[in-house]
């Protein structure tokens, strides 16, 4: 009988991600998958898997569940508090679960989005050629619920099993990299392409502004409190396309960054854009988090 | 950003897209610039993708040089896309029961017959899929018929249901919230995530709308 993982407790809000949906723009579908994909790839490497394969976001810890069989397990991402049946264990390393063991992730210490990891990915049917839930489009499998039971794939390649003795060297994650989390947390951004839609200084206002994530955040659009940012274009813009990392300035000027669930068009003015890889870190940006940006040219 | 010869803006969206914006060029359908990068992006390199007059171009930087693909975007010319030869159209059967017929009748000053007759009479085009999956803004509506959006949109508009809003015509793929008028429904399904080509229209599809509220009165 094939593996499967039995969910006890799915915590805030637990969704089955790998790294989205490339390719169906014209459809409407925008990318989704995993929010901080640095972490996401770390844990499925962990455990053996493609990077593509689907694993489990978790949103601030409180998450438990099980194996049917053994397999090997990690989770990256935002630190908890983790163990399995009560032994606590090492976060970014791969672990060997036997079947009935009770993996828990508990209090979220550190950042906001962990990523599990299990051996052969999560195996659930894919949509539009990706496992991931996408909350504005409501495509892929709905969040996870006590008595979920998600079958598991077979695994590939042997998982590094040095990692699960606890030998070999630790990955850090790039949560631990960063400063302290009450520091701000710096985003680097390509200026444009409507920054000529605001008013004389308000480019300046924005990239010099020191912003804090509203609590109204989530994969759709992360919402920022701070100086407001005025246009001085005050028609509406043609609906245009519009990407994951796109800093929008809506009528009230307080700046949202989109989400991998984002539309996939806009109608406010975009006046930066997230460097990709910056994407992980506002990932893992909690409400209250300062946050502040760094032009690259 | 630069200022191909052509009137078309290439902003830089981000580290790995371009936005091609011919808002201000001689030719301001984006369809044919996004036939003209198609067809200079023949081995499908880029994910290209039209706004209502933009066209979104994203590039993996580990295949594609950015100045490169700069460089070409500015110098693109336009391409017809619709060969009147090679498109054929997709009828929409309607049943013109919506909530907001009488009002629409009422601002443009139509009767309710008028509205479904210049709904029925034009021929629409797949200008570009937004909102949501599936969800398709179709250029051609009668200038008659050009009504703002509703002042509070409703929390839900089944699926199926046919609207107007601003210059653009739709059908709504799937249940959602809506702030668009709606004239009538139809039955057939503009999305289905389970079908190969998902959403039934895409960038540059023509459309055509069937009065079928007869068929109904009689079944």
């Amino acid at each position: 009988m094939p593996n499967a993982l039995e969910v006890i407790s799915p915590g805030l809000l637990s969704l089955i991600e790998d790294l989205g949906r490339v390719g169906f723009g014209r459809q409407g579908v925008g990318r989704s998958g995993a929010f901080d994909r640095a972490s996401h790839r770390q844990a499925q490497q962990l455990v053996g898997n493609d990077d593509a394969a689907a694993g489990i976001e978790v949103l601030l810890g409180g998450v438990s569940f099980r194996l049917t069989s053994d397999a090997a397990v990690a989770t990256t991402g935002a630190r908890v508090e983790l163990n399995i049946n009560g032994q606590t264990i090492t976060q970014d390393r791969a672990h060997v679960v036997r079947a009935g063991q009770v993996v828990s992730l508990g209090r979220c210490t550190n950042g906001l989005r962990s990523y599990v990891a299990v051996a052969g990915g999560l195996d659930v049917d894919a949509t539009l050629a990706s496992r991931s839930t996408d909350l504005l489009s409501e495509l892929g499998p709905p969040a996870l619920k006590a008595g979920d039971r998600i079958p598991i794939g077979i695994p590939g390649i042997a998982p590094n099993f040095e990692w699960s003795q606890g030998g070999g060297t630790h990955v850090p994650s790039h949560i631990d990299r960063r400063a302290k989390s009450h520091d701000p947390c710096t985003l680097r951004v390509i200026v444009g392409p409507r920054d000529d839609w605001f008013r004389f200084g308000a480019l300046t206002e924005f990239l010099d502004g020191l912003y804090v994530v509203d609590p109204a955040s989530n994969r759709i659009a992360v919402r920022l409190r701070g100086p407001e940012i005025s246009r001085t274009e005050y028609r509406e813009l043609p609906s245009e396309p519009t990407i994951p990392g796109a800093i929008q300035i809506p009528p009230n000027g307080l700046p949202l960054i989109f989400g991998p669930d984002a539309p996939v068009t806009g109608g406010y003015p975009v006046i930066a854009v997230v460097v990709d890889d910056d994407l992980d870190l506002l990932a893992q940006c909690r409400p209250g988090q300062a946050i502040r940006f760094e032009p690259l040219s | 950003m630069t200022l191909g010869e052509s009137g078309l803006a290439v902003h830089r969206y981000g580290e790995r897209a371009f936005l091609v914006d011919c808002a201000n060029s001689a030719v301001d359908d984006a369809l044919n610039w996004l036939a003209a990068i198609d067809a200079y992006d023949a081995s499908r390199q880029l994910q290209s993708r039209p706004g209502a007059s933009t066209v979104l171009v994203q590039f993996d930087p580990a295949t594609t040089d950015a100045d490169e693909l700069e460089r070409a975007l500015e110098q693109l010319a336009p391409i017809a896309y619709d060969q009147p030869t090679t498109q054929s159209v997709i009828y929409v059967p309607v049943v013109y029961d919506g909530d907001d017929l009488s009002d629409v009748a009422s601002i443009a000053g139509l009767s309710a017959e008028e509205v479904i007759a210049a709904h029925t009479r034009a021929t629409y085009t797949v200008a570009f899929v937004g909102f949501s999956p599936g969800f398709a803004y179709l250029r051609g509506l009668n200038p008659r018929l050009v009504v703002s959006r509703l002042a509070s949109p409703r929390q839900r508009v089944p699926p199926g249901a046919v609207a107007i809003a601003d210059q653009w015509a739709g059908i709504y793929p799937r249940p959602s919230p809506g702030g668009w008028r709606l004239l009538g429904h139809t039955s057939l399904k503009v999305w289905d995530e389970q079908r190969e080509g998902s959403a039934l229209l895409s960038p540059g599809t023509k459309v055509r709308f069937v009065d079928a509220s007869s068929d109904a009165a009689d079944a």
